[in-house]
């Protein structure tokens, strides 16, 4: 339905132009609103008969002209978040390869209890999985937070890639059988550098989940950029920069989650081109996933039907 | 064990509110999220890049620094909300791009063939999108939704680190008083987070495999 076109006449010119104007009135509307919130925050205040300047006044950002706050901020806060996302990406990804083989394995006793593991995992909240391996394990926080960021999305790679492996044509594997490989050195070998590959957009867009769930680690009292800005710093220059300093945050978080979720799009487009296969959204993997173990699904029962 | 049935109160507590912020939020961002969805397909150009914008950006903001700004910065502009309704109010805003993402792909989703039939059959616009587009792509729709609900209900559990008591805070607050239980208190807390979540889990995915084998 991407020709919305189609639903009606082509706009003659006093459509267009009826088009033309609204356009403009919802964009000044959009723009006085915006304009309104923006004076509002830059309005002097009164509290208690003081009167306090407007937040955007060059008093309270005066702090981000030191060079020090700056690497303050990058060096403990970037760079406590980038350590934790980085750590647990790569543990995320190794115990997803795991979890997708073990899922996918022959035996039911192998197969079951890690189907049911993994349907725990994702049913709980990464923030309850933190507390629980800060409370029972007692390890820092640090590893409270790799930890329980590895397991929740090691579960849902895991479950995309065991998607990708069963949404490939049964050919492949039986062409590696027949080639007198083992089962496993098939799976490896053969299907699974395929899966990898299918669902990579799927993977990337987890990570930008993953970045995104390290400011969790705030709650249970990891170092990370959330609470370098708005704890340790605010707490040293006092009240009357948090509006600023949550700003800082605010942009430096958004940088980094644009530029992972561009690269996702920028993966998904090029192996939508290569693979002549369906295109999965990089921008929801929820949804995504969800597109690839019902196809799986689909696939595995048309299998099933298809032998004698 | 006992600890759990001491505290059981304590729990129900704290999972009516989560319930209470699920159903809340999760009705305002379906209104929030079909305005966004309806104006990322608006004829109107200017509404249309406002909702591209707003949906990049909410999207890409953590979850966790859109409830700072409703617990902690709203406040100190000046805003007198308790922190349930400002929590709510963040859970909304932060669910309604998905929502509206949910919307907009299973429109995308009716092949276009579709309403070119309809059209061809002299039907107007009213009746192809009431008769021929809606409803197949509300049945593609619901999957999707029904996952975007489960993450919201994972993430209610943030609000409990933002001065909202709810099922989160209250297994924080019974594991600080019994330290020597904590891995059963933790276990029923897991328990009451997974009777809301992997239901729908499930019925999300049977719904989606049911209706991909028809397409």
């Amino acid at each position: 339905m991407s020709g919305a076109s189609v639903l009606f006449d082509a706009p003659g010119p006093k459509a267009r132009r009826l088009s033309l104007i609204l356009s403009i009135v919802a964009g000044v509307v959009i723009l006085a609103g915006l304009t309104w919130i923006v004076l509002i925050l830059a309005a002097p205040r009164d509290s208690g008969g003081i009167t306090l300047p407007g937040y955007f006044d060059p008093s309270r950002w005066d702090i981000f002209a030191d060079p020090e706050v700056w690497s303050f901020i990058i060096f403990e806060g970037v760079v406590g978040t980038l350590k934790a996302a980085l750590t647990a990406a790569v543990f995320a990804i190794a115990l997803g390869i795991l979890f997708s083989l073990l899922r996918s394995a022959e035996t039911a006793w192998i197969r079951v209890p890690t189907a049911v593991v993994l349907e725990f995992l994702r049913g709980m909240p990464v923030l309850l999985m933190m507390l629980f391996i800060l409370l029972v394990m007692s390890t820092g926080a640090f590893w409270a937070v790799v930890v329980a960021l590895s397991l929740y999305n090691g579960a849902l790679i895991g479950e995309a890639l065991r998607a990708g492996l069963v949404a490939l044509p049964r050919g492949q594997r039986e062409a590696g059988l027949s080639l007198g490989m083992r089962p496993l050195q098939s799976k490896m070998l053969v299907e699974f550098p395929q899966a990898f590959r299918q669902m990579l957009p799927i993977i990337v867009a987890q990570l930008v989940v993953l970045l995104k769930d390290t400011s969790l680690g705030y709650i249970v009292g990891y170092v990370e950029l959330l609470r370098v800005n708005m704890n340790n710093l605010a707490s040293f220059y006092g009240n009357r920069y948090l509006f600023s300093l949550f700003v800082v945050t605010l942009v430096l978080y958004l940088i980094m989650n644009l530029s992972l979720s561009s690269f996702a799009r920028w993966l998904s487009k090029r192996t939508a081109s290569k693979s002549s296969g369906a295109r999965l959204d990089p921008d929801d993997p929820n949804q995504a996933m969800l597109v690839a173990q019902a196809s799986a699904a689909a696939r595995q029962s048309e299998d099933q039907r298809g032998t004698p | 064990m006992d600890a759990v049935i001491d505290n059981l109160p304590t729990y129900l507590e704290g999972f009516g509110m989560t319930l209470r912020l699920l159903v809340v939020s999760g009705l305002a961002a379906l209104v929030l999220g079909t305005i966004i969805a309806a104006m990322r397909i608006s004829p109107v150009a200017s509404l249309r890049g406002f909702a591209t914008v707003y949906t990049e950006l909410v999207r890409n903001t953590p979850l966790t620094l859109v409830l700072f700004f409703c617990a902690i910065i709203l406040p100190y502009i000046g805003s007198r909300l308790d922190y349930a309704t400002a929590a709510t109010i963040g859970l909304s805003v932060y669910t309604s791009p998905f929502i509206a993402e949910a919307l907009r792909s299973g429109i995308n989703g009716v092949p276009v063939g579709q309403a070119e039939a309809a059209r061809s059959l002299g039907f107007g616009f009213g009746q192809t999108v009431g008769l021929i587009v809606l409803p197949q792509a509300f049945r593609m729709t619901i999957p999707p939704l029904i996952n975007v609900f489960i993450a919201l209900t994972k993430n209610t559990s943030v609000a409990g680190g933002f001065f909202v008591f709810e099922l989160f805070a209250a297994t924080r607050e019974i594991a600080n008083a019994n330290g020597n239980a904590v891995l059963a208190i933790l276990l029923a807390a897991a328990t009451l987070y997974l009777v809301i979540t992997v239901p729908l889990g499930i019925l999300a995915g049977q719904l989606e495999r049911k209706w991909v084998v028809q397409r």
